[in-house]
């Protein structure tokens, strides 16, 4: 297929991908912040939410302060934020109209019914809570129904793998930022002093991946910040864990790979990457520091992504 | 203005024999059914995306051509003629083409004048002498037709270049086949559904000689912004074929390849919706970034097939136009069954002195203009319009013609005050291949859908219709 083509779907899954979890993180926060002081302490959950959407830089060159408004607005709306909800639907339809020809009807569809239906949202606004409410919950279902869509309808060739590609990079690395602005709460076991302050953090954790039931159903206990830790990052079972997209990309690429009759470097970076995520343990984790591996992961997740674009998409 | 020839009820005399059924079914349709059906018919252009983009207007940058759900209707016996008609027509097309550039006959025996030729901005000299593959030209011909009695279709235009609107023919139809399946069950109407099929064996008949038995074919366009890019995407996608930008492409030892995620692949034909000057920056518009350098080397060396081919519009162009049936005499020696509308040339000094005289019954035409852009409808324009036109005309003569206000036919449409005639015209789609043409019945009816109104551009507020061709 056109390198061009498998780059816009690359392109078109991870930009959907990044609005879901945009929406989330809106989501989560706006729960988290509205308990009472005394159950988050001081931290300003407004602006963890920008570093987990990576925007916080750009944020504090057009305002000075990090609260609700401003960054509901930045995240959702803002034209002038290259990764705001709105700029990710606008440049997920126009990849998704660059290559049209490669998508299904169905997934067209969805991506440009959410594109018309959120236009007239943009021109409204959400000016209240119950709208803003409406409207993250309608970018979620948008980004499941092209998911499912395309998981339904397309064929099992170049361009669903690409797509695929997309996605897991994209949702690997919205998991990692959440671990890495989080990682203070996220302490092992002996360690843990548990306060009531982090116990809001991890739901808060938890929600913005979509898995407080997940939790439950793999572990049958209370929150434990080592076991969070250990769903999002080495538990095969969660979709949004590490090591669940390292499992997918790997997956992905060995077809490219056996389809095309050639390996090259972007299969061997993704499995040396998932083969440490397969032999880590979470202690090792602890000792050797979260802060330090998480770093490490979401550098090599982003070289993973150069890689591939120079192997197929240029 | 003479009285229309309304296609439905003739001039009066009654209703025409295709339109009966129509019209019981109209009689018998409750009118809040028809704007309820036109209603879901706007909601499926949206939502599958058939939009295009209006030049100069930045809001409204996708928009929806207007749909008019009541079909336009033309006699198996009618078509029978438009298609003879129209085979002729771009069969002379074709040669003189081929003629203009290489032994260039008919400009020895002065039929067209050399300066026409040579001083057109849209000659291209580039193709002096260079043989195309199979001798065809203009594979796909989109050509304008309107009538204006019963018996007469007159040819406003000639696309040679990359005529566009063969999507809206092919969407109107599966619109309408799933709004109105009962007016569908009282009528036999012609499938326009193998065009695509159709398109793809004529550009595989034209492949290089030296190309593979089994060529490989690829769409070009300019890219997302274009304002006939659905049309490409739904074209690439019905024909199964690469849709390609300039960037997508590479020419190497002048050969063509398309980048893809398994390295280079051979390219033998380019089913180009990119015009001439932007097509390869070495040879025309060195700004051009839509392009492929190296292009037209490849198109010399005869290892790539361009449909359309280089250079087609110094054959429909305005001012050739009016040679059109002399061309069609020349190197068919057949009468032209399908007329020419009546053309004053500016370039010639009686013909301006004319047309300055009578400004305001006249249209007037730019010689390379297209889209209805840029054109003086004399009897509805205003008389400082006029007054700037006869300026231009004095300055620049050589750049327009003129045409009598044509009478177009009429057909009922759908307004918002209920049925009301409007004025339609037709653009059938003529497929040009290696050993023969085909037509599919039907095509593009466009219709102007503010009240007298003559232009039918969509640019400029016209509308389209579906265009049946049924057994009487």
């Amino acid at each position: 297929m056109l390198s061009r083509t498998a780059e816009n779907l690359y392109w078109l899954a991870r930009y959907v991908e990044r609005a879901e979890y945009l929406a989330r993180t809106i989501d989560a926060t706006l729960r988290v912040t509205a308990l009472p002081a005394a159950y988050i302490g001081k931290t300003n959950e407004w602006d963890s939410a920008l570093l987990t959407a990576g925007v916080s830089t750009s944020f504090y060159q057009a305002y000075q302060e990090a609260n609700e408004q401003n960054v509901v607005e930045y995240l959702s709306f803002a034209p002038n934020n290259p990764s705001s909800i709105r700029n990710c639907i606008e440049a997920a339809r126009l990849n998704a109209r660059s290559v049209r020809t490669a998508l299904t009807s169905e997934m067209w569809d969805t991506i440009n019914g959410a594109w018309i239906e959120l236009q007239e949202a943009w021109c409204k606004g959400t000016s209240s809570r119950e709208e803003l409410a409406r409207f993250l919950r309608f970018v979620q279902e948008a980004s499941l129904r092209f998911d499912g869509s395309a998981y339904r309808t397309m064929l099992r060739n170049d361009a669903y793998w690409f797509s695929r590609l997309g996605l897991h990079l994209e949702r690997a690395d919205n998991t990692a930022r959440i671990l890495d602005v989080k990682y203070h709460v996220l302490l092992p076991e002996e360690e843990h002093v548990g306060g009531p302050l982090d116990y809001y953090q991890w739901t808060s954790i938890l929600r913005s991946v979509s898995a407080m039931t997940a939790y439950h159903w793999v572990y049958r206990e209370t929150l434990k910040p080592w076991l969070i830790a250990d769903l999002l990052i080495l538990n095969d079972m969660m979709p949004r864990s590490l090591a669940s997209c390292y499992g997918n990309l790997v997956r992905n690429l060995d077809q490219i790979g056996v389809a095309y009759g050639r390996q090259g470097p972007a299969q061997r970076h993704a499995r040396g990457i998932r083969n440490r995520l397969e032999h880590s343990n979470m202690d090792d984790i602890f000792q050797h520091g979260v802060h330090e591996f998480i770093q490490e992961f979401i550098a090599d997740n982003a070289r993973l992504g150069e890689i591939i674009t120079k192997q197929y998409l240029i | 203005m003479a009285l229309a020839f309304d296609e439905m009820n003739g001039l009066g005399g009654g209703l025409r024999p295709a339109y009966q059924e129509l019209s019981r079914w109209l009689e018998e349709t409750p009118p809040d059914a028809l704007e309820y059906r036109r209603h879901e018919a706007e909601l499926l252009f949206r939502r599958i995306g058939i939009t295009f983009a209006v030049y100069g207007e930045s809001e409204a940058q996708e928009r929806l051509i207007p749909f008019d759900v009541i079909p336009r209707i033309l006699s198996t016996r009618e078509w029978a003629i438009l298609e003879k008609g129209l085979r002729q027509r771009v069969r002379a097309l074709n040669m003189f083409l081929r003629d203009v550039y290489h032994g260039r006959d008919i400009l020895r025996a002065g039929i067209v004048p050399d300066d026409l030729i040579f001083q057109n901005p849209v000659f291209r000299p580039e193709m002096n002498g260079q043989d195309v593959p199979h001798d065809v030209y203009i594979h796909i011909a989109g050509i304008d037709i309107v009538r204006v009695d019963a018996e007469n279709f007159i040819v406003l235009e000639d696309n040679a270049r990359t005529p566009s609107g063969v999507s809206y023919m092919l969407e109107n139809r599966e619109i309408m086949m799933r709004l109105f399946p009962d007016l569908f069950a009282r009528h036999r109407v012609a499938p326009v559904e193998r065009y695509p099929d159709e398109l793809l064996s004529a550009l595989r008949s034209v492949a290089p000689h030296a190309a593979s038995s089994e060529p490989t074919v690829a769409l070009m366009t300019p890219g997302v912004y274009n304002s006939a890019y659905y049309e490409h995407s739904f074209l690439a996608d019905k024909l199964g074929i690469e849709l390609v930008e300039g960037r997508d492409l590479i020419v190497k030892n002048d050969e063509v390849f398309m980048r893809t995620t398994e390295g280079l692949k051979r390219v033998d034909v380019i089913y180009r919706r990119v015009d001439d000057d932007f097509l390869d920056p070495l040879t025309f518009r060195p700004d051009s970034a839509l392009g492929v350098p190296g292009l037209m080397s490849a198109y010399a060396a005869g290892n790539i097939t361009l449909a359309n081919a280089v250079g087609t519009g110094i054959s429909d162009d305005k001012a050739i136009y009016s040679y059109m049936p002399d061309i069609v005499k020349f190197y068919l020696a057949e009468e032209p069954i399908l007329k020419n509308v009546e053309t004053w040339r500016c370039r010639e000094p009686k013909d301006l002195s004319y047309v300055l005289d009578h400004l305001g019954e006249l249209v007037v035409k730019e010689v390379h203009g297209s889209g209805g852009y840029g054109m003086l409808i004399g009897p509805a324009a205003t008389k400082a319009t006029i007054e700037a036109f006869r300026d231009k005309l004095k300055r620049e003569p050589e750049g327009f013609i003129a045409q009598p206000t044509l009478a177009l036919s009429t057909c009922p449409t759908y307004t918002a005050s209920g049925l009301a005639p409007r004025h339609v015209d037709l653009r059938p789609f003529v497929l040009t291949g290696r050993d023969r043409t085909t037509i599919v019945p039907g095509g593009l009816t466009r219709v102007a859908l503010k009240e007298g109104s003559l232009v039918v551009n969509s640019s400029q507020g016209g509308g389209t219709k579906d265009t049946w061709i049924l057994d009487e």
